[in-house]
């Protein structure tokens, strides 16, 4: 068992999945010779050569449209969006090519593409580098969006992202690529898509939260815990599809419940979430549902990012209003 | 003075003088149905120039019944073809069966001579699923709705052929009019800097829905976009079948053997609307234009052409007219017979394997759809 940082873990589920299916082609800008801008791709073309780890045109589009292409000759492409921020100008291979090939082909063709791509803020980029946009993604029927929160999920993610037979977008916050190491196995795992994680068990109150929000709010559970509160946190993993099943079971058992996301409020993953639990549990409940989220304003500049990002003190403010309800 | 010596330097005129000389349009059948070009003729048996006739033929009647399909209500999204029969089956006429196309909106025809059943074409046209699930071993996709979406798509098509290493291209067409889009530019420069077997096809004919050629762009011709790419370009008389199948035939070879993409603009006219949706020519097209383009018929020209090699007459004309009725009969009978595409069918079509709230929501329409 290695010690690996997020990003040390996407590099090795990349090199597994490299090796093990010679159909994988990691490619995107600067992901070649230059190991990419994170250094997520770093040693590959080294290892694998230029033929299945290379570097593209500047033209997210163009990146798009060949993964599809290659798709359609029976590669498995695994394409970098250098940042998530550029993804307007993929967005009709995304939402408008790729998302429907399956359907639109009646199952004749299929885009097993994983699109990977650093997101989240919080880490003094200028404009459009840091965003979350993975409610767009989220509501484009025909895609799975995932979003790791550790090293060791990452890997895991990674490999069974790569392995599904359609589109996902993958996608790493960048405060979380070197942000702490954990053990992750240096043999090959997968962690299915589609199921949650519970981070830490509770009986009083459950924290739904997924991506950077996901340390914040174990922060904030552990200050609760010493107020005598006993939290859940739940790591959704994946935030389409939602894993149903382990939101109401964990809300079942808490009557009380918090979602907390980095993105801001409007038409976002958390009123998804709220809207479920709204919708198979509102008996169960003993307080209203509340969110903590940015505000509905475009992605803060840097300097006002300390402030517009949420932090555990905002997960832990909602979280007693909630268990004081 | 400084902009003399830009001048000197710089010579915006002759700059492109020496673009547009290398762009001029490759005919060799002319209006009169006679070869102009005797050098560039391709290698054609009288067989191959007779199916190609055939070809011509075929789709023009496929056109006029498909528009009555339409206005009868028995056939529902239908862009018309006739006037582009050079250049949609000429283009297809120089392939094999191992090459990929991915059409625009108005290439159905190229996908049934390309192997697509004609009922499923159909389908395609009444909004039915089933119209786009190819049948395993025709090398194609649907037509893309999106202007300009399949030529990046085209470029990666390709460049997996080369990497597999099959000597096949994947060739991709659009309109005037998508040359303007950012996805026209990076498809071509995708293709070029990875040097992938792809023939992209423009098929200039004059008008994207109304708006004229001369307002898409600066450029003199669509072809010589190509020269940005770094890739070869070819203008050719769409209206000459000879012309396109030779440009294209060319393309194939250079592609196969690892020369990389060609963009080929054929100059052609579509005689009917844009789509069967509503769109009234006579907005924006006058019809002394509509005529000059007729005089340039591919089928009056190449019907001329064989007559005089004693290759077609009359009788083999009415042959495939027939044929062709026959046909379109008998796949809007088979069209008819495919039960109604279902909600459930849609969902079931989402992913290869149905999430949780697909399954849930697949109960309830199947629950629906029983009544």
């Amino acid at each position: 068992m290695a010690q690996m940082t997020m990003i040390q873990a996407i590099t090795d589920a990349l090199r597994t999945e490299l090796k093990n299916d010679e159909n994988v082609l990691v490619f995107g800008e600067d992901v070649g010779k230059n190991g990419g801008v994170f250094r997520a791709t770093e040693n590959l073309q080294k290892e694998f050569g230029e033929d299945r780890v290379f570097d593209t045109p500047l033209a997210e589009s163009g990146i798009g449209g060949i993964a599809i292409g290659l798709g359609l000759q029976g590669f498995r492409p695994v394409p970098e969006i250098q940042f998530f921020g550029f993804l307007f100008e993929v967005m009709d291979s995304v939402a408008g090519q790729m998302s429907r090939m399956r359907y639109r082909s009646g199952g004749r063709y299929n885009s097993p593409i994983t699109i990977r791509s650093p997101f989240g803020g919080g880490v003094h980029t200028p404009e459009m580098h840091a965003d979350s946009l993975e409610g767009l993604m989220a509501q484009t029927p025909g895609l799975k969006v995932v979003i790791p929160s550790s090293p060791y999920d990452a890997k895991g993610l990674l490999i069974s992202s790569i392995r599904d037979n359609d589109p996902v977008i993958f996608l790493e916050h960048m405060k979380l690529y070197r942000s702490f190491r954990e053990d992750v196995p240096e043999e090959e795992y997968t962690i299915p898509l589609g199921v949650a994680s519970v981070k830490r068990e509770g009986k009083d109150l459950s924290i739904i939260t997924y991506g950077a929000m996901v340390q914040e709010s174990i922060k904030a559970a552990e200050e609760l815990e010493k107020e005598g509160h006993s939290v859940e946190v739940i790591d959704l993993r994946t935030i389409s599809p939602l894993d149903i099943d382990t939101i109401i079971a964990s809300v079942e058992k808490t009557g009380r419940a918090i979602v907390v996301q980095e993105a801001q409020k409007q038409a976002g993953i958390a009123a998804n979430v709220v809207a479920e639990i709204n919708d198979r549990a509102i008996l169960s409940l003993d307080a209203p549902v509340l969110r903590v989220t940015a505000a509905d304003t475009v992605f803060a500049f840097s300097q006002a990012e300390p402030v517009w990002l949420p932090n555990y003190k905002d997960v832990m403010e909602t979280a007693k209003k909630v268990l004081n309800f | 003075m400084a902009s003399k010596v830009n001048q000197a330097n710089f010579d915006v005129k002759k700059q492109f003088e020496t673009v547009e000389e290398q762009f001029q349009t490759l005919q060799i059948l002319n209006e009169e149905g006679e070869i102009v070009n005797e050098a560039a003729m391709p290698e054609l048996t009288d067989e191959q120039l007779q199916e190609l006739m055939r070809r011509m033929v075929y789709t023009r009647i496929l056109d006029q019944r498909s528009i009555s399909l339409n206005r009868q209500g028995r056939l529902g999204f239908y862009a018309p073809t006739a006037g582009q029969e050079a250049s949609q089956l000429a283009s297809q006429f120089a392939l094999e069966k191992e090459d990929f196309i991915l059409p625009g909106y108005r290439d159905v025809p190229q996908l049934i001579w390309h192997g697509l059943p004609l009922s499923q074409a159909f389908l395609f046209s009444r909004g039915h699923f089933k119209g786009n699930q190819i049948p395993e071993g025709v090398n194609v996709i649907s037509p893309q709705i999106i202007i300009g979406a399949q030529y990046v798509q085209a470029a990666g098509v390709a460049l997996g052929m080369k990497k597999r290493g099959t000597k096949a291209v994947a060739i991709t067409y659009t309109g005037d009019g998508g040359t303007s889009q950012g996805d026209f530019y990076e498809g071509i420069n995708f293709a070029g800097a990875f040097k992938a077997p792809a023939i992209f096809i423009i098929q200039n004919n004059r008008f994207a829905i109304s708006t004229p050629v001369d307002k898409q762009s600066a450029s003199k011709t669509l072809a010589q976009k190509a020269v940005a790419a770094g890739i070869p370009g070819v203008v050719v008389d769409g209206m000459d079948p000879l012309a396109v199948y030779k440009a294209v035939k060319d393309a194939r070879e250079r592609a196969i053997n690892g020369e990389g993409p060609t963009l080929i603009e054929t100059l052609t006219y579509r005689y009917g609307p844009h789509t069967m949706a509503g769109d009234d020519p006579t907005r924006y097209r006058t019809s002394d234009l509509d005529n000059e383009w007729e005089l340039k018929d591919p089928l009056v020209r190449f019907r001329k052409f064989l007559e005089a090699k004693g290759l077609w007459n009359e009788e083999k004309e009415n042959e495939t007219i027939e044929k062709a009725k026959e046909d379109i009969k008998e796949a809007i009978k088979v069209a008819d017979a495919e039960p109604k595409q279902t909600v459930t069918d849609l969902i079931s079509n989402m992913f290869e394997e149905m999430p949780s709230n697909l399954k849930e929501q697949y109960e309830i329409y199947k629950e629906k759809e029983s009544k």
